[in-house]
């Protein structure tokens, strides 16, 4: 069984848990940096990314994570995790843990008026995916090394390059695991070769 | 690949992505700024604080929509602002600004004193306040998409907030463990949905997220509140009452993220300078009681 962390400074936290748990792995809830030793994966979650970076500052949590993801290690962001992985933040000189090539625009599908849902097709996955977009960053470029696993309306929403995993949209306000069972199997790659 | 808006999912996740976080008063661009770069969630955009509603009497309205637009343009972060109890048109006006959440508010004085809004017909998501199950569940009923318990705004007195958390939560606990045959009798007593309770019963939890409001003066009061279960806080004049509102606004944020961590709390507890003043609520008249307005 591996042991998934869950960013747990601000956002749909409990949501992430109870889809782990359904898998069969075990959930852990992060909120100090030393517990990242414990894990074979993290998830950093939906929130408010500029909330998340604060706190990730103030608690020294930027570092420790980008060398987890060193290790080889997997991490999967949904929305805000989305905004803090990405290379480029458009609009804004400070991007956060660079740690995929994607160029992404905070709330570029508009206000919260304007979030949806819709039912998209994601790589991999035979039936669509009911996908929930919450004031939702989008990609707008990737990088050659980063595997586009769906857009919507032309804009990169799902993507994965090597042990990152990125969604514009909420997996977690689902009861569709598909998506975390995705990230899982990167998880458990990555424990089977040893990194 | 129909794209649907306003769907509960979208609505109610909404909230569920502020959970953890703080939502903070402020009444003009440079206050917002402040409680953007502490780490607020989302920010309340009001012409006044509650403080200051009660110290001004009179009729408390829908904030002047250059406020509320000052605000918007100044954060990335989400922006709420508050509507009058029933007043159809208030919403509607924030509505079509582009707020991100309205909180049907009684802070502001009610518009209405029978009818609140009908939320469902709405496409921006509500936040509303409500002292115990039965409130909670005639809000959701009408299509609220978060709660805030009720404290007494505006008094940096916790008193309120703690009463009305603790009832909440002990109502929703007894709910779980009734029969299903005695639910119906639990509607007609708390004067509530049936359907929503049934649905609480169900999912043993609110269908929605919980947020403590009212009375938060202190790092210490936020972290109260989530002990006792609350999702997040809402800070209304604790904040830019205090001496020095941007250490205090980081100081609540972090409380409420590490709200089991006494050594920190204690920490930024320290040289915070004065709180606001607070006010005993069995002092204030009934008619001063903003809690008491909702049906």
């Amino acid at each position: 069984m591996a042991t998934i962390g869950i960013l747990g400074l601000q956002g749909a936290i409990s949501e992430h848990v109870k889809q782990i748990e359904a898998t069969g792995q075990k959930a852990v809830i992060v909120k100090q940096v030393d517990q990242l030793a414990e894990l074979d994966g993290l998830i950093l979650p939906g929130g408010e990314s500029t909330t998340m970076r604060k706190l990730m500052d103030r608690y020294g949590f930027i570092e420790p994570i980008l060398q987890f993801a060193k290790q080889g290690k997997p991490i999967f962001g949904t929305c805000a995790g989305m905004v803090l992985l990405a290379k480029k933040v458009i609009g804004s000189d400070t991007a956060h843990l660079k740690l995929i090539d994607i160029e992404v625009e905070r709330n570029a599908f508009g206000r919260q008026r304007e979030s949806f849902e819709v039912n998209i097709d994601i790589k991999n996955l035979e039936q669509p995916f009911k996908a929930i977009f919450i004031r939702a960053p989008n990609g707008e470029r990737a990088g050659k090394d980063v595997e586009v696993l769906a857009d919507f309306e032309g804009k990169i929403v799902c993507a994965r390059q090597k042990n990152i995993l990125v969604s514009a949209f909420h997996p977690e306000l689902t009861n569709d695991i598909r998506i975390l069972e995705q990230f899982i199997d990167m998880v458990e790659e990555s424990l089977k070769t040893g990194v | 690949m129909e794209k649907l808006i306003a769907t509960d999912a979208v609505k109610r996740g909404m909230a569920q992505m502020q959970k953890g976080g703080v939502i903070m008063d402020v009444v003009n661009a440079e206050q917002a700024r402040i409680a953007e770069a502490s780490g607020a969630v989302a920010v309340m955009a009001l012409e006044r604080v509650p403080s200051d509603i009660r110290a001004a009497g009179g009729v408390a309205r829908m904030a002047d929509p250059r406020i509320v637009e000052e605000v918007m343009n100044a954060v990335t972060i989400p922006v709420m602002a508050k509507a009058r109890i029933g007043h159809i048109v208030e919403a509607r006006v924030l509505e079509a600004m582009g707020v991100d959440y309205i909180d049907e508010s009684e802070v502001l004085t009610p518009a209405d004193e029978e009818f609140h809004l009908l939320k469902s017909s709405f496409t921006v998501p509500f936040v509303c306040g409500c002292r115990d199950l039965g409130e909670a569940a005639r809000r959701i009923g009408e299509g609220a998409s978060m709660l805030r318990t009720k404290g007494e705004p505006g008094t940096g007195n916790i008193v309120e907030a703690v009463r009305h958390m603790r009832k909440v939560q002990a109502q929703v606990r007894k709910l779980t463990l009734m029969n299903d045959d005695e639910i119906m009798t639990e509607a007609k007593i708390l004067g509530a949905p049936y359907e929503i309770l049934k649905q609480i019963k169900e999912a043993g939890k609110l269908p929605v997220v919980n947020f403590a409001a009212g009375g938060v003066a202190t790092p210490a009061d936020a972290a109260l509140m989530m002990e006792l279960g609350a999702d997040g806080v809402f800070v209304g004049s604790g904040i830019f009452k205090s001496e020095d509102p941007e250490r205090f606004a980081n100081a609540i944020v972090q409380a409420t993220t590490y709200f089991t961590d006494y050594d920190l709390i204690g920490k930024l507890s320290k040289e915070l300078g004065t709180a606001m003043k607070g006010i005993d609520i069995s002092r204030l008249p009934q008619a001063e009681r903003m809690q008491e307005r909702g049906w």
